[in-house]
Order: structure tokens, then sequence, then C-alpha cells
């Protein structure tokens, strides 16, 4: 600016004063924000979902004890919520079978917590038989979803979870609930955002702590994100909502920065190295790739 | 290993079910929507595709003279507006370009379509002005041990080379497009100085170059550091005047354009089908997909002129060539490799 008195140079530029004095920052009680004006979080909660939802979708049984050692190594990585099991019926979801053996075996790190899927009320009494202290139940925003996922409408299985969340409150176990399907339905395709915002305020009203929407055939883009979150918000305050979005088309970690506007990478990487060696195959993680762990 | 990566069982949808999900990518109707509100993204965009040059410059088979050519008259009935279409760079160095006069002559140029070339040097400019070129480009690089080691000199002394490509092609009234390289980071110095960028950005701008394509050369960057470094540069340089380059090495390529179109960047490069590997880390990914690009400014109702089914018909076309899996998820998906 010239040879501008300094005083007057700070009344005239608000940047000069803060470049000039950087402290000041603090004193002023300022918000960093960006260029585009967004206040990203300071702290954002991973849900590790790899030995669940993960594994669940992979064609090769894998065995306790290799499900055990990867879930240990998340713990490690110091992930908050790691997704360890599901208490569903073995005919159902074979890799599931040994839900008791993997949560009686697994080292549970302090202020870790190891959420498990319980469908239905046998499945929560066998997850707190085996010593579950959080659990979670799947809604869908379309109801072709639900009949063809599990074998009912979308009001039936409200009734099934509303049996698991109200036996869950009476032992103070907490629940998450699951939205699926929230950008769009391998069956019905464009799924109206205010369904998403129907679905998630009754899981909610129900007693659900948090509830994480789900993209669940990875179609979403930050326009159709920005659009399904803003009607949901209008009914579930935004703390207690999550974000599941899957890579399908490369549009997951736009789609996370959306909804964003204490992890060590490297042991999360170990522990992609371990689970894919012992699948034979190749990490999906672009992040491993580089760092030169491929198979 | 990332909480919310996972893909879907390929037995549930068949290929044609894949196909209806190239309608949630189109939004021709709905207006381009605000990430935040207030938040005005541009409502077209312009693509420049580098598969043809940057992307088959970094992959190991080299590819015969037709199957470029028909890779570009592709990509040209896809309707994407800018196609790099070979380099005119020493045979010695890029055994790949060694048949850039062929490609040039042999293309079919769609009218309004632009087919820019790298010229490193004078004689290379010389060279792609006989073969036909009607628009030029030069490379800048942000950091200097990245310049000496890439092209043997410091970034001032390239900037020096380029006078004379530049004055050339003024005289010839040729545009050229200048590339930042190293934006973000450097796979020698690491962490690349946004001031630096700048100062190099605006060194091509003033030199005459019409638009300034800023490259994560290694995708380093993050939606963070994008920010900061496009800050920097828009002191020096008009937005109008920008592009940016993103890698997808560490899957950040898109989150990192999302950052740009919201600083009002209307420029992006990328190669179809992710073509061209990162010569810096084995294994890994390089350019962004071009689909996959598309896929997500066309869900933002963001025009780009593109049409999504032929340029995956283009991809599909060169990774059966190439013998490779296609690297855009969006291909994935569709089941087109």
């Amino acid at each position: 600016m010239g040879n501008v008195p300094t005083t007057v140079k700070h009344c005239l530029s608000y940047e000069q004063l803060i470049q000039d004095y950087p402290w000041l920052r603090r004193w002023l009680l300022l918000e960093e924000k960006t260029i585009t004006g967004h206040a990203y979080p300071k702290f954002v909660k991973i849900v590790e979902v790899g030995p669940r939802d993960g594994l669940q979708n992979e064609k090769e049984i894998v065995p306790t004890g290799v499900k055990i050692q990867l879930i240990d190594m998340l713990s490690g990585a110091g992930l908050p919520v790691i997704e360890a099991t599901s208490f569903v019926s073995s005919k159902w979801v074979p890799q599931m079978a040994d839900h008791s053996d993997v949560l009686r075996g697994i080292q549970r790190a302090p202020h870790v917590q190891y959420p498990v899927l319980t469908p239905n009320l046998q499945g929560f009494q066998d997850a707190v038989a085996a010593g579950a202290t959080e659990v979670a139940v799947f809604g869908s925003a379309s109801e072709t979803f639900s009949k063809k996922n599990i074998n009912c409408s979308i009001d039936e299985s409200m009734l099934r979870f509303e049996e698991v969340i109200n036996a869950a409150r009476e032992r103070q176990i907490p629940v998450r609930g699951y939205v699926s399907c929230a950008l769009g339905c391998p069956h019905e395709g464009h799924i109206e955002p205010s369904k998403v915002a129907e679905v998630a305020k009754r899981l909610y009203e129900m007693g659900c702590y948090e509830i994480s929407l789900g993209d669940t055939i990875g179609v979403g883009t930050p326009g159709s994100m920005f659009k399904m979150l803003q009607s949901v918000m209008k009914e579930v305050p935004t703390s207690a909502l999550a974000v599941h979005c899957h890579d399908t088309y490369g549009q997951a970690l736009p789609n996370i920065l959306t909804a964003l506007q204490g992890v060590n990478i490297a042991k999360v990487i170990e522990a992609g190295d371990f689970i894919c060696s012992a699948l034979c195959r190749e990490t999906n993680s672009k992040v491993a790739r580089a760092k030169g762990r491929t198979l | 290993m990332a909480a919310v990566l996972r893909l879907v069982n390929r037995g549930t949808l068949s290929s044609a079910m894949g196909q209806q999900y190239l309608t949630f990518s189109s939004a021709p109707k709905v207006q381009a929507v605000g990430v935040r509100a207030g938040q005005a993204l541009p409502e077209r965009v312009k693509i420049v595709e580098v598969g043809p040059r940057d992307g088959l410059q970094n992959e190991k088979t080299i590819v015969p003279t037709e199957t470029k050519i028909h890779l570009i008259d592709m990509l040209s009935a896809s309707g994407l507006p800018v196609i790099e279409a070979t380099s005119f760079v020493s045979p010695k160095w890029v055994p790949q370009m060694a048949d850039q006069v062929e490609v040039m002559k042999g293309i079919s140029r769609i009218p309004g379509v632009s087919y820019p070339v790298l010229t490193p040097n004078l004689k290379g400019f010389q060279a792609a002005v006989k073969a036909g070129a009607s628009e030029v480009a030069i490379f800048g690089a942000a950091s200097e041990l990245f310049s000496k080691k890439n092209i043997n000199c410091s970034v001032d002394e390239s900037l020096q080379r380029f006078n004379d490509v530049m004055k050339a092609a003024k005289e010839a009234g040729v545009p050229v497009r200048g590339y930042v390289s190293c934006v973000v980071g450097c796979p020698y110095e690491g962490k690349v100085a946004p001031e630096k960028v700048a100062y190099v950005a605006k060194r091509l701008y003033s030199m005459g170059c019409y638009e300034i394509s800023l490259g994560d050369t290694i995708g380093v960057g993050t939606p963070g550091s994008m920010i900061e470094m496009l800050e920097a540069v828009s002191k020096e340089v008009p937005i109008s005047a920008l592009a940016v380059h993103c890698h997808d090495t560490y899957g950040q390529a898109l989150a990192n354009i999302l950052v740009a179109l919201q600083m009002g960047i209307g420029v992006v490069d990328s190669s179809v089908a992710g073509l061209g590997g990162c010569p810096y880390a084995q294994g890994a990914s390089g350019n962004v997909a071009t689909e996959d690009v598309v896929y997500m400014l066309h869900g933002l109702g963001i025009q780009t002129g593109v049409d999504l089914s032929k340029l995956m018909d283009a991809g599909a076309f060169i990774c059966r060539t190439l013998n490779r899996k296609s690297n855009s998820k969006v291909a994935q998906a569709v089941c087109k490799l």
C-alpha cells in the first residue's frame, strides 16, 4: 500500500491487520474460513465399516482369526468406531456366521466403539449375550429395496426396529440407524429427498442416536447430496447425521466434502495391507496404492 | 482401507441397469446447484481432454498411429471442446509421440474443436505448425528441482526458452496454453510454496499464454492445499484464465476439482479412462478420468457439451487396445471395462 501510515493501513485493510498481527485472530474470535467461506469441522469421526459392511460383500469367506486381527489392527490405527460384525442369520450372510466368536475374540481398545448389526430382536439378544455394547439397525428410503433386501415394507421394518430399540433402551445400549438408498435405488431409480428425511426422522424419533445416510449404489453427486442433506437436516439435527458414500462412480470424496464443508494413516494402510493379503486382492484405496502398497 | 469404500456386488447389476445409472448423471433441467447456499458454480465447464497426449505418453505400450487417430476421432465425436493431440518433442525422449506428424495430419478435425499440441522449444513449434497445428502448449514447473531433473534447466531458464516459442506463436497467430506442474507438491522438493506457483503462472500469462493449467503432478493435493494455492495464483492471474489439472494418485482429484469450481474456475483437464499412470508412484493412478469428471459435472447440472455414452465408447476402445482396465469408476460401474 505504499507510504500509507501503518494505523491507517490497518483501518483500510482488515487482511493487512491480521497479516501484521496474526495473534489478533484469536482475540477477535475469528473462525478460520477459506476463501470460499466454508468452515470445515475441526474433527471428523470416522466410522470404519470394513470388517462388517466390507467383508460382507467379499466373495471369499474370511477366517475368524483374520477378522479379529483386522479389527485389532484398525483399533491400533486410532479409529474411534469399528463396525465389528452382524448378528444376522448365517443362512442369509454366511460371512458373518462367526459373529459371536469375533465379538468375543477382539481386543477392545478403551474409548473405541464396536457396534454390531442387529436386524431383529433375536439378533439383538444374541449380540448382547456375546458382549455387544452398541448396535445398529438398517432402514431403507426405498420400498422396493426394503422388500427385496429384507422381505418387508419400510413400515414393517420400522416395527421390527422399534422392538430392538426398546430392548436396547432398557439395557442402555446406544443404537445407530442406517438409511440405505439415500441418493438412488437399484430398483426404483431416483429417491425423493423428502422420503429419506421421513425415514431418518422415524429412526431418530424411535431413539437412534445417530443416522447414517447411505448412497448405497454410489450414484450421488455433490448436487444431489446437498439437496438430500438439506431435506434431512430439517428433521434431524446435523450433529446426529453421518454420511456413508459409496465410490461406485468415483464420487464418494466430493460427496463427503460436500457433507463436511486423529487417524494414523500409516497404521490404517498396514491394516489395509493385511486384509488385502488375506483376501489375495488389490486394495481399493488410492492412497495405499500410491504409497506402493499394491499386492 | 477407507471407511466408506466398497465395491457393489456386480452380480446384482446387469449392464443394462448400469446404463440406466447414467441418467443420474444428467440433470439438464436442473440449474447449477451451489453446493453451499449462495455459492454459485459455473454453468458451463470446458473440459480439456489430455488422454491422447498426457495419457498415452505415460502408458508403457506403444500405441499404433491409426489407433491414436481413431481414439482422437472418437473423442471428437463425443463433444469434447479441446483434445490435446500429440507432442512435438524429440522421439528420443518420448518414443510414444514419435508419430506426431502423422497423427496431426491423420485426425478428422471437427470445426469448433481445438487440438493443441505440446511444443517444448522453437524447433518443435516449427514442426508443429508445418504439420498443421493451430494451437500449442508449453510447460513450466513450480519446483526448481523438478525442472532441473525433468528438462535439465532451472525454472527461469525454461521460461527463457519459451520466449522464442511465444514470439513465433504470436507472429503466426497461434494461441499458446501454459502448464505449470508440481503446483501443490513435488516428488523431489516435497511441499511447493503457493507464491512460487503464482510467480510461474504470472510469468507464463504475461508472456502471452491465454490460459494457465495448474497441475497437481503427483496428486498429493487435497481441498485445503488446492484452495491455498488457487488463492495465491488468482491474485496474479484472472480466474477466467485458469484451469486445474488434478491427478488422482491419492483419490483426491474430484474433491480438488470441486473446490476449484467453487472458486470460479471453469476449465478442467482430464484423461479418458484415466489414461496415464504416475511415473513417481509405482502402480498408482495418475490423470483423473474424464468420465468421472463428466459424471460429477452433469450431476451438478453443469454443461460440458460432452455425450458421456460416446466418451465411454472411446474409453472402452483404448482400454481394449491397451489390454488394460479402465481407471474410470463410471466405466467400471457400467461394466464397460
